[in-house]
């Protein structure tokens, strides 16, 4: 009681008005308010416990489902295809998400400070990450990178032969990863964000006292960025494991070539809707519920180690 | 003399500077624009010499691949863009409503479970949407709505975008509290709060809520392919996508003009809201 009429010094100095304003009543009402929020709560949960039984059967879409323990499991463990996209999407996002974050960060830096036309600058890198996960992005790409494409005719000029970007297993996924890199817009935005909230004054501090720009940026920017770089860490790796869209347009579907393509929730959505194995493909996505997990935990460990707080 | 000398060479040196950054900044919007110039230029050439002419100039303007394409596939592409157009309002209407309702209750609302039920509303934030996908389809399937797009509109009335909850939950705490207070000792109900003083105040926020719904329901593939099998359904990804079977040279240029065509609205969208957006992505990472 005393508490709380401390907190609010209103309601202290005047002790006239009622009681009640001290502190919001408690309200039903707010069960209403998040009605539809609460259907849609268990149209998640549900689905999250259905799944999970789901993986333990052999659940085709038109018999019952039969439990058969850890079957599926087993025989992920046994199937090159599934080896090969964990492969694929490995590659993919321990490649694409430091080169595009490196990228973010760096153009931020350039940016931050006031360098004037920032607002056209800004838009210009910040618009592909608006259009890159589209089907009509990922098929401009794949004529950019094919044989008599852009790219290998800007290679041509200093005498490197056409190499055949789309249609060669060795060169695929790089193809998708520069375009990963070429989305590095949308963490660019927070990073600039978050630049602009340190105080100059620490630089120029930091300045008098002899430091290079170099350990400035190790001493001052990282350390105090360094939250944000987490939060842009855990956010651009969740949903890298997560790609479908630039496998499956590029491929045309198949994965290809040679399953290069193959990407988790490509060979998971193939193996559910394809062939109608949505046991199998329910064990697939707890499978990679499990690794996102374990990734991300394994951040938020080491993120004692180089995450400052500031208090 | 000393100090007039090492300061020209200051401000040389800074300008030269400056120079190098501009330079270094102009080279990477170089590189982010030119796969969209390329893509606006090689619609207006004819197909035989997209890959022959490499200038981003076209010679002679051809719309004829608009034309053409725009009926290259089963229906005009304006069956494609009307079906779009519907889902994206629909979506757009259900996160305003849904998660404005969802966010005024987790902001303000005192009720028992309220910082569980946000806790878990954060927590989907991480959840890979792949591991609810099967049983949500079966559920579809059994209420008979696939090849309908209540799978696609009805989960944004129920308010599962946790993003927009959190953006609108940020967004209102930031509100003067004194507001609700006046309006509940003039006698407003707490819907009547709600309504007619949060809502009007929150705009800023559903412009960023609709533009990102704009943006990600326009591009999304996965859910479309998903549940839309017949083609009068077909969302513009979806009608986009069937360019790829076409790999007849003459067809290029077709493509690339119907890509376009469904590029321009989130273009178009993007440099009517870029306040919106950019405001929305930045609170987000900072808070």
């Amino acid at each position: 009681m005393t508490l709380t009429s401390v907190k609010d010094p209103a309601v202290s100095e005047a002790p006239v008005s009622p009681p009640k304003a001290a502190k919001p009543p408690q309200d039903r009402s707010g069960y209403l308010f998040i009605l539809p929020w609460f259907i849609g709560m268990a149209f998640t949960i549900i689905p999250f416990f259905a799944s999970l039984y789901l993986a333990f059967t052999d659940y085709n879409l038109l018999n019952v489902p039969n439990w058969i323990g850890l079957e599926n499991f087993a025989e992920m463990f046994s199937d090159d295809t599934w080896w090969q996209s964990v492969k694929v999407t490995f590659i993919y996002t321990f490649v694409s998400v430091p080169l595009s974050l490196a990228a973010a960060l760096g153009v931020a830096m350039l940016l931050n400070r006031g360098v004037r036309g920032l607002p056209v600058y800004r838009a210009i890198f910040y618009l592909p990450s608006l259009l890159g996960g589209s089907v009509a992005l990922v098929l401009l790409w794949r004529y950019i990178f094919g044989l008599n494409g852009i790219v290998n005719a800007f290679l041509g000029f200093f005498g490197i032969d056409k190499i055949s970007w789309t249609s060669d297993p060795d060169h695929a996924l790089t193809t998708l990863i520069i375009l990963h890199i070429w989305t590095f817009g949308s963490p660019m935005v927070i990073f600039l964000a978050g630049l602009k909230q340190i105080p100059s004054m620490y630089y120029e501090a930091a300045a008098i006292d002899g430091a290079n720009k170099w350990q400035q940026f190790r001493k001052i920017t990282l350390p105090l960025l360094s939250p944000i770089i987490f939060f842009n860490l855990i956010q651009s790796l969740i949903s890298s494991f997560q790609t479908f869209t630039q496998g499956f347009i590029f491929s045309g579907g198949k994965g290809g070539p040679a399953n290069s393509t193959m990407f988790y929730n490509l060979y998971l959505y193939k193996q559910g809707f394809e062939q109608f194995h949505m046991g199998y493909a329910s064990a697939m996505a707890w499978m990679l519920l499990i690794i996102i997990a374990a990734f991300t935990g394994l951040n938020f460990l080491l993120a004692k180690r180089w995450v400052h707080y500031d208090n | 003399m000393t100090t007039d000398e090492s300061y020209l060479e200051r401000v040389g040196n800074s300008r030269r500077k400056r120079f190098t950054k501009h330079l270094l900044l102009c080279l990477v919007s170089i590189v982010m624009l030119y796969p969209l110039l390329w893509l606006v230029s090689s619609s207006l050439k004819p197909s035989g010499i997209v890959f022959k002419d490499l200038s981003l100039w076209p010679a002679e303007w051809d719309f004829s691949n608009y034309t053409e394409g725009w009926t290259a596939l089963q229906f005009p592409f304006d069956l494609y863009l009307v079906n779009s157009v519907v889902i994206v309002v629909l979506s757009i209407i259900g996160n305003l409503l849904s998660c404005s309702l969802a966010a005024y209750a987790f902001a303000r609302l005192n009720f028992r479970g309220r910082k569980l039920f946000f806790a878990l509303t954060l927590g989907t934030m991480m959840l890979p949407g792949h591991v609810l996908l099967v049983p949500q389809y079966i559920v579809f399937a059994k209420l008979g709505w696939l090849n309908t797009y209540f799978p696609l509109i009805v989960p944004n009335f129920l308010a599962t975008s946790a993003f927009y909850i959190f953006l609108m939950v940020q967004f209102i705490r930031s509100l003067p509290k004194e507001l609700d207070e006046a309006a509940r000792i003039d006698g407003a109900g707490t819907f009547r709060i709600f309504w007619s003083v949060i809502l009007p105040l929150c705009k800023p926020a559903f412009a960023t809520t609709a533009i990102f719904t704009f943006i990600s329901t326009w591009n999304e593939f996965f859910s479309p392919l998903l549940y839309l099998t017949e083609q009068e359904l077909y969302t513009v990804p979806l009608a986009v996508r069937q360019f790829i079977d076409s790999e007849g040279q003459s067809q290029w240029g077709q493509m690339f003009a119907m890509s376009f065509v469904s590029l321009a609205p989130v273009i178009g969208f993007f440099i009517a809201g870029q306040k919106y957006l950019v405001k929305g992505i930045a609170t987000t990472g900072l808070k």
